[in-house]
């Protein structure tokens, strides 16, 4: 097994405010998790626990049974996170974007390898414009290329679909279940529904802070 | 968009390629910001050049009270030009999701700090420290202290780029941070100033430099060993807040 993530009576606080308490929750091998809640119940801040950013105010969360303070180098060469603002430098081009994203990640990728993965999420002949230039849904696909580009088996994906069209987000829909089926694990947070034969997992965080 | 097929995941994972190289690549990015953005490595020169041209016309052209002023004026000025470049180290990275990247990177942290923070002297006290024998001619500078004076910058804003980058990771999540940054900064400039100006100073009257150039030879090897760590722990607890 891979991915083996596990959480035990998870309680966060913000601002003196408590957003989660008593979670439990598994992510291993095979697993699509999508948490789900209305805004302000603390989907960003449990990706960022479960990313290590944030330490649970209660709860323990472990990596293959161990603390995930001792196994944390571990823990990262298996982890791609992309964070509700993705991580993609304005002034830089799409190339030299995801040249430092694989350095990073500590792979050594040749030109080709972040063309083809540039090609793969749509944005054929834009490589060496600056980013910035871009628009906002191009600058996501940017940063799904990393998806490509950088083989790692567990993602943490914070609002993927975002500003991406039609066509986009049908193709990350089928590469998330992709990655799934080829035995990888997806936490994400999404206001997308998934086709209903998808079948994944959900986390409803909040219930007692939703809207009237 | 093409549907995936056996892309990424069934392909052999690409070779990985060490520290270095990351840190290299790094260095590049960091370079490649500031020559499409230009402002951001400007600026502290175009300050620096704007005081030291405006002094003699405020004060006094005279050449020898100009003289004794230059070696503290240059060391001044020079500080508040990476004073003034510090705010924006982080801000971007922090606002762009980048820094994010890098905290969760399996790569040491403290090693991509200090290629940032290299990357920043290479860009702020370089230059600073190239222009400083022209701004010295502009003040009358003795010739005996130029080459002193290009050698105590070189050494003293390295260490206010590693002393800075402390201070804006440790202020770089506030929304007004810069004030509060130089007034936490600050305090640890003031040894860098006294013993850089001084070496000019005795460079200038014919002294021995040496004693003031391994105190600033020692506060920079002190700031290499401790910043890059004191930089990641900070950039950890702005992020986490």
């Amino acid at each position: 097994m891979t991915v083996a993530l596990t959480g035990r009576g998870l309680a966060c606080e913000r601002d003196e405010r408590e957003l989660l308490h008593g979670l439990d929750l598994e992510v291993v091998d095979g697993t699509l998790l999508r948490i789900e809640g209305p805004n302000g119940s603390g989907k960003t801040s449990l990706l960022k626990l479960l990313t290590g950013q944030l330490a649970p105010t209660a709860g323990t969360l472990s990596w293959h049974g161990q603390p995930l303070a001792r196994a944390r180098a571990d823990y990262r060469a298996a982890l791609l996170y992309l964070g509700h603002e993705p991580g993609v430098t304005a002034s830089l081009t799409a190339m030299e974007n995801l040249a430092w994203s694989a350095a990073l990640a500590d792979l050594r990728v040749d030109a080709a390898a972040i063309e083809a993965a540039l090609q793969t999420v749509g944005l054929y002949g834009f490589e060496d414009l600056p980013a910035g230039q871009l628009s906002a849904g191009q600058r996501r696909r940017i940063a799904l290329a990393r998806l490509e580009l950088i083989p790692r088996p567990l993602w943490i994906l914070d609002e993927p679909f975002t500003a991406l069209d039609r066509a986009g987000v049908a193709w990350l829909e089928q590469r998330l279940l992709a990655h799934r089926d080829a035995g990888g694990a997806v936490v994400l947070t999404t206001h997308h529904e998934f086709a209903p034969t998808a079948c994944i997992e959900r986390l409803r965080l909040g219930a007692t802070h939703a809207a009237a | 968009m093409p549907l995936p097929e056996s892309t990424s995941t069934a392909a052999p994972s690409p070779a990985p390629r060490g520290l270095a190289a990351t840190c290299v690549r790094q260095v590049k990015r960091e370079l490649a910001i500031a020559r499409r953005r230009g402002s951001e490595w400007i600026n502290p020169l175009l300050f620096q050049a704007l005081v030291i041209v405006l002094f003699p016309l405020g004060i006094s052209p005279e050449p020898a009270l100009l003289a004794t002023l230059a070696p503290g004026l240059l060391w001044v000025t020079a500080l508040l030009a990476v004073l003034l470049s510090l705010d924006a180290l982080f801000r971007s990275d922090f606002d762009d999701g980048s820094l994010e990247q890098m905290l969760l990177s399996p790569q040491p942290l403290p090693a991509l700090c200090l290629a940032k923070t290299f990357a920043h002297w290479l860009l702020t006290g370089v230059p600073l420290s190239l222009i400083a024998p022209l701004l010295g001619l502009l003040l009358s500078l003795p010739a005996a202290g130029v080459a002193t004076l290009m050698a105590a910058l070189l050494l003293g804003s390295a260490t206010f780029s590693l002393i800075g980058a402390v201070g804006a990771a440790l202020t770089v999540s506030l929304p007004r941070g810069g004030v509060l940054l130089s007034l936490l900064i600050l305090p640890f400039y003031i040894p860098v100033l006294i013993f850089g100006a001084g070496a000019v100073n005795a460079a200038i009257v014919g002294d021995p430099v040496a004693a003031p150039m391994a105190l600033l030879g020692a506060m920079l090897a002190l700031a290499i060993a401790g910043a890059p760590f004191a930089i990641a722990g900070a950039l950890r607890i702005s992020v986490d807040g």
